[in-house]
């Protein structure tokens, strides 16, 4: 009965998220100076009626509240609009779209933690001060490169672009985990495992695990963040069909319905990913002191 | 001060004292076009060579460092500003409002930000001014990017709130503002010192990705993240190194940040 309420708590927040981040999404929108200005705009082969027809299909969505009541009623009815840029429903964009930036998320944030905890554990378990400053070198370097680098890089060396996700999110996971697991190895409980004897496996396993699986489990969550994030060049410089791409595409032609369902999209993901890791967190930790 | 620390910050005072008087130091003006010089590789007249249309390369990554590291600050101002006023105000007064700004707080660190982001430098007019882009860019950066930095700031007042010199102060009658300016502002300043520090790196790698999308501040002013669009065309890296310049340059400052940063920590 607890897990039902924690979960239907975790569910409303999720819901309440994603209708205030789309309204968000909305009114800053609407708020931006050039809202209502297109492209048709500069195009001086259009006359002044044309231009005004255009723009007439803008009026039904200056008021912020009418033009949110009006899409979420189509929302219930699994309508998401029209893409006027891309000329297809959004619906069928997302449907095109979805499964490219899903694998580039995953592969991005499976490699980040990958390579973070490959070089994090090792950090802090044998001490030594060449290999931690190699390895802070390394994090270091890859954090100060800009995501679009990245990905040209990898494509210079003729390496999938995508997985310059995966080097976005490794810095992260390499800090917060070698910051931690530093922390927890000084811990008295595990001062006294190590003068038992104990194996550094077991030590690891038993003491230092438990200690940091919920934190981890925390940051799991912000990593699908970033990854998002990070999806949005690292498409646009692979010239990857994702979502990414999608919202550089909408956002240079100033799609207004195909870029408030992406940022909703994105924020029911995100906001799904940190409760999901937050359900998961008590599970995770044991009290081992 | 630590002697990592040490050397990190005075180089990075070097650099920002070459930017700041980047006509000073520029061969030539960053919008000047060599006609007769297009694609130019380096040489005396032109350290770095000329671009496609024919301007100094070296003039515009100091002109574009300058822009960058001028703003981006600035940008880490607003954010830090709305970090104190909307984390550490809602954490001072407690209750409901210390609920209400963890929420939000929590709802832009959930909200995919970067959309936003694009989606709001998208939408300025087609026709603004290069200055106007500048400054909105970098305007943006520092409005959509205080959520992280007042997490940190509220639960740096909420310890405070409860410590026992506050207790005390307010046991001898000290008034809720003065309790603020007295006791918290001067215990939370060098979180904000420390938020506003990390945020500049930060903005100045944002504002670069945002350039490589074509987004960030528009020509002919130089910025880092329009300099860096030079590398889309990679099939010319191989024949002309000298394009990674404006990488490299954007990599040692931002590292110098981390190594200040880092060395401040630790110490």
């Amino acid at each position: 009965m607890r897990t039902l309420r924690i979960i239907g708590r975790h569910l409303l927040i999720i819901l309440i998220t994603a209708l205030v981040g789309g309204l968000l999404g909305a009114t800053l929108v609407r708020l931006a100076p050039g809202f209502g200005i297109q492209e048709s705009d500069l195009n001086a082969q259009l006359s002044t009626e044309a231009r005004r027809a255009l723009h007439q299909d803008d009026a039904g969505e200056r008021n912020v509240i009418s033009y949110y009541g009006h899409y979420l009623g189509s929302l219930i009815h699994g309508d998401l609009g029209y893409s006027r840029s891309m000329e297809r429903p959004v619906s069928e964009l997302f449907r095109d779209r979805l499964p490219e930036t899903v694998e580039s998320v995953a592969i991005g944030v499976a490699g980040g933690w990958l390579l973070g905890l490959a070089l994090a554990i090792p950090a802090s378990w044998k001490r030594a001060p060449v290999y931690s400053a190699g390895a802070t070198l390394i994090s270091g370097v890859v954090l100060c490169i800009p995501s679009a680098v990245l990905a040209l890089i990898f494509l210079v060396v003729g390496s999938p672009g995508k997985l310059a996700i995966a080097l976005v999110v490794f810095p992260k996971v390499f800090r917060f985990s070698r910051n931690l697991l530093v922390k927890t190895y000084t811990m008295p409980h595990v001062l006294t495992a190590r003068a038992r004897g104990l194996s550094s496996a077991r030590i690891f396993g038993w003491h230092v695990l438990p200690n940091i699986a919920a934190p981890m489990l925390a940051l799991a969550g912000v990593t699908v963040s970033i990854a998002f994030a990070a999806a949005i060049p690292v498409e646009v410089v692979c010239d990857s069909p994702g979502l990414g791409q999608l919202a550089w595409k909408a956002a240079l032609s100033r799609d207004v319905p195909l870029l408030v369902n992406l940022t909703l999209v994105i924020a029911i993901v995100t906001v799904a990913a940190n409760s999901f890791s937050e359900l998961l967190s008590p599970a995770a930790t044991r009290d081992v002191i | 001060m630590s002697r990592t620390r040490w050397i990190a910050t005075s180089v990075l005072i070097a650099v920002f004292v070459l930017a700041l008087f980047a006509s000073a130091f520029a061969p030539a003006p960053y919008a000047k076009q060599f006609r007769n010089d297009t694609d130019h590789p380096p040489s005396r007249q032109f350290p770095l060579g000329t671009d496609e249309l024919g301007r100094d390369r070296l003039s515009r990554l100091l002109y574009g460092m300058r822009i960058s590291l001028l703003l981006a600050p600035a940008a880490a101002l607003i954010s830090t500003a709305l970090a104190a006023l909307i984390g550490g105000a809602g954490a001072y007064i407690g209750g409901t409002w210390d609920r209400a700004t963890s929420m939000l707080i929590d709802l832009f660190l959930s909200l995919p930000w970067l959309f936003l982001l694009l989606t709001l430098r998208a939408l300025l007019p087609l026709d603004i001014p290069a200055v106007t882009s500048v400054v909105v860019t970098f305007a943006l950066l520092g409005i959509l990017g205080w959520a992280a930095s007042a997490r940190i700031v509220a639960a740096s007042v909420r310890s405070i709130r409860t410590s026992e010199f506050l207790l005390q102060a307010r046991a001898a009658g000290c008034k809720p503002f003065r309790l603020l300016l007295r006791h918290v502002l001067p215990n939370v300043k060098p979180i904000l010192l420390a938020q506003f520090w990390i945020s500049v790196p930060l903005f100045i790698l944002t504002e670069a990705n945002l350039g490589m999308l074509g987004l960030g501040v528009t020509e002919p002013l130089p910025s880092w993240g329009n300099l860096l669009r030079e590398l889309e065309n990679y099939t010319a890296l191989r024949h002309s190194p000298w394009l990674w310049v404006p990488l490299l340059s954007l990599v040692m400052v931002v590292s110098l940040f981390q190594f200040a940063l880092e060395a401040e920590e630790r110490a």
